[in-house]
Order: structure tokens, then sequence, then C-alpha cells
């Protein structure tokens, strides 16, 4: 690879944009395709189905055989709340390969004393979110119980096509929750992409086995086959 | 520090500037069980040093050594990796997969 082509790589993926790798198997020719010039490649139609579903792979195309590395932006989750399973859930998600933002006005809570190493915004969601691009790499979470937190950070997660959105709370505290947001506008296909009670069912505790119940659905759901509709767990409240 | 794929292509970003010879692994293929999914990446520079997996540790060695090789040369390998054999001591895959790896010098 040459050094330049390494450069506008890393640049992309700083920027959380997707791009694409060519390589040529028979000449070791190689050519970056950033995602938004994909539609004037000549492989068009193979890069598209490769971004898609941001797998890499080998493809017998019009240039030969080709190799496509398929790089799509890291994950990132994106929490309300500098609660007690905020505490754990940052570090375990930050060992799984995402980026990772807290957001939480209260000041008490969201100090670095309790939160080293992580980065916390102490604003409402209304100001904070917009700069944190969330997308549809990001898995978003509402942990802090408080609707008038939580409640416009779900919208705009929901907006923004995030792949996994949870909240916290019990089937009632939910219950209540679909009751608001319906009044804000949102429909039953919207509010079914919310997990919620939050978790996959491990029977989890403590904040910090909550937080593995969280994380494990997260995992699932980005890994997941997008074409498979699999059930979704149910656990912590 | 747990280096996830983006840690790995700064350092051959980073390793390459700062002047060392740098070769970089893609996992390509991979049949049956295989530990690293197809585009995994190990950065590998000059004195051997290396970052990154294509596998679960267990061909790892072999492909550091073809990539010094390769940073030699210049020229690009495919590299593959069967069922390890363990009577015959060959570097292979005790998890029963068959992986090929992509090996190239960072220019």
């Amino acid at each position: 690879m040459q050094l330049d082509v390494l450069a506008v790589l890393n640049n992309e993926r700083a920027a959380r944009r997707a791009a694409i790798v060519v390589t040529s198997i028979d000449s070791g020719k190689q050519r970056l395709v950033k995602a938004a010039d994909i539609g004037d490649d000549p492989l068009r139609r193979e890069l598209a189905e490769h971004l898609r579903n941001g797998k890499s792979g080998m493809e017998e195309t019009a240039e030969g055989r080709v190799f496509l590395t398929v790089y799509v932006p890291a994950p990132q989750l994106v929490i309300t709340g500098a609660v007690h399973i905020s505490q754990a859930l940052a570090p375990i998600a930050k060992l799984a390969g995402y980026d990772v933002t807290i957001v939480d006005p209260r000041t008490a809570f969201a100090s670095p004393e309790r939160f080293p190493d992580v980065k916390v915004i102490a604003e409402w969601p209304d100001k904070a979110l917009p700069p944190l691009g969330v997308d549809r790499y990001t898995a978003f979470v509402a942990l802090t119980h408080d609707p008038k937190i939580d409640d416009p950070a779900l919208l705009h997660a929901l907006s923004r096509d995030c792949f996994y959105i949870g909240a916290l709370g019990s089937r009632k505290t939910h219950a209540r929750r679909i009751e608001r947001l319906k009044q804000q506008g949102l429909n039953e296909a919207d509010i079914s992409r919310i997990h919620a009670p939050i978790g996959l069912d491990i029977g989890a505790v403590s904040p910090a086995e909550i937080a593995v119940a969280i994380m494990a659905q997260i995992t699932e759901r980005l890994r997941e086959e997008p074409e498979v509709e699999r059930p979704r767990g149910k656990a912590a409240s | 520090m747990l280096s996830t794929d983006n840690d790995i292509l700064k350092a051959a970003e980073a390793w390459r500037k700062e002047g060392r010879a740098v070769a970089l692994a893609t996992v390509v293929e991979t049949w049956g069980s295989a530990p690293r999914p197809v585009g995994s990446n190990l950065v590998i520079d000059e004195q051997g040093n290396f970052l990154g997996s294509v596998s679960g540790g267990c061909v790892e060695g072999a492909v550091v050594t073809e990539a010094l090789d390769v940073i030699e040369s210049g020229k690009p390998k495919m590299l593959e990796f069967g069922v390890a054999d363990e009577t015959a001591w060959k570097v292979g895959l005790s998890c029963g997969g068959t992986i090929r790896v992509f090996v190239e010098k960072v220019e």
C-alpha cells in the first residue's frame, strides 16, 4: 500500500466516513474509494454491496480477481447518564473497541473523578448530542431514569438511525415512556427499535452485571446478519 | 492495551513516517472455522515488531517472517495456512480452518 493512500484512509476513518481499498490480486495494484465516490467507480455495484454489509471479501470482477477491504467507522457508544452502570459500561465498551461518550447535565454525576479516561459532557442532550455525529455506527443507551434527559436523547438517536438503542427502566417505566414518546409523534415501528428493559436476560443484578448484559445486547445487534430478525433478549431494569 | 483495527492502521502510518520499513498483512479469505474475520490487519516493521492479529496467535510468527521478506523484496505475497499438523511441528491453525493472508509493503 502507498503511504499517501494509507494516510487518506486514516483521515477518512478519523472523520467517521467509510472507505474501501480495492486490491488487484494479480497485479497488486490498489486504489482507495471513499464511500461518497462509490457511484463513480467502475466496480460500483460490488462496492455498494460490500459497504452495505460492512464486510471485506474477494470478488471476481471485470477487473479480474480483487480483494475489497471495507473500512467502516469504529462503532461509538453514546450514553445519557453518568450513573453507576455507566462507570462499568464505559470501560467494557472501550475494551470492545468503541469510542465512548457520556452525556449528563447533572454536574455532580458528570465529574472527571467518577469517570477517569472517559469523554463526559456535562450538558443537556440538545446541546451535547448534535456535535457527536450520532449515526448508524452508533449505539445509544439511556440510563438516567429522568425523562427530561433520556427522552430528547432517544428522539435524537431514533432520528439518526443508531444500530442499537436501549433504555433503562422496568416494563412499567417503559410503558410510561412509550406514552410520552407517542405524544411526541413516534409510531409503533420507531418505538419497537428501543430495547427496553435493556440488556440480554442473563439475570444481571449489580451495576457491572447490567453493563455486561447491555454490552452483550449491543454486540448481538452489531454482529447480526442484516436480513435476519432475531428475538430480542429482555433483562435488567 | 488492546489494539483496535483503527490503531493498527494508524500505527502503520506512524511507523512508516518515522522512517521504519513496514508491511501490512490482511486476511483476505477464510474457510471453515477461522479466528479472525476477513479484513483483519497485522502491521509489521523491519525489526519484527508487530501489532494486530490475523489468527488467534497461531500463525503470526510465520506471517512476520514472510513480512520481513516482503519488506526486503518489495513484492507482495499471498500466504495460506491450513490445519496444524502437530506431528510435523508445522505452523498451522489448531481450530481446523484455512486462511489466506495478503502481505504487502507500505511504500
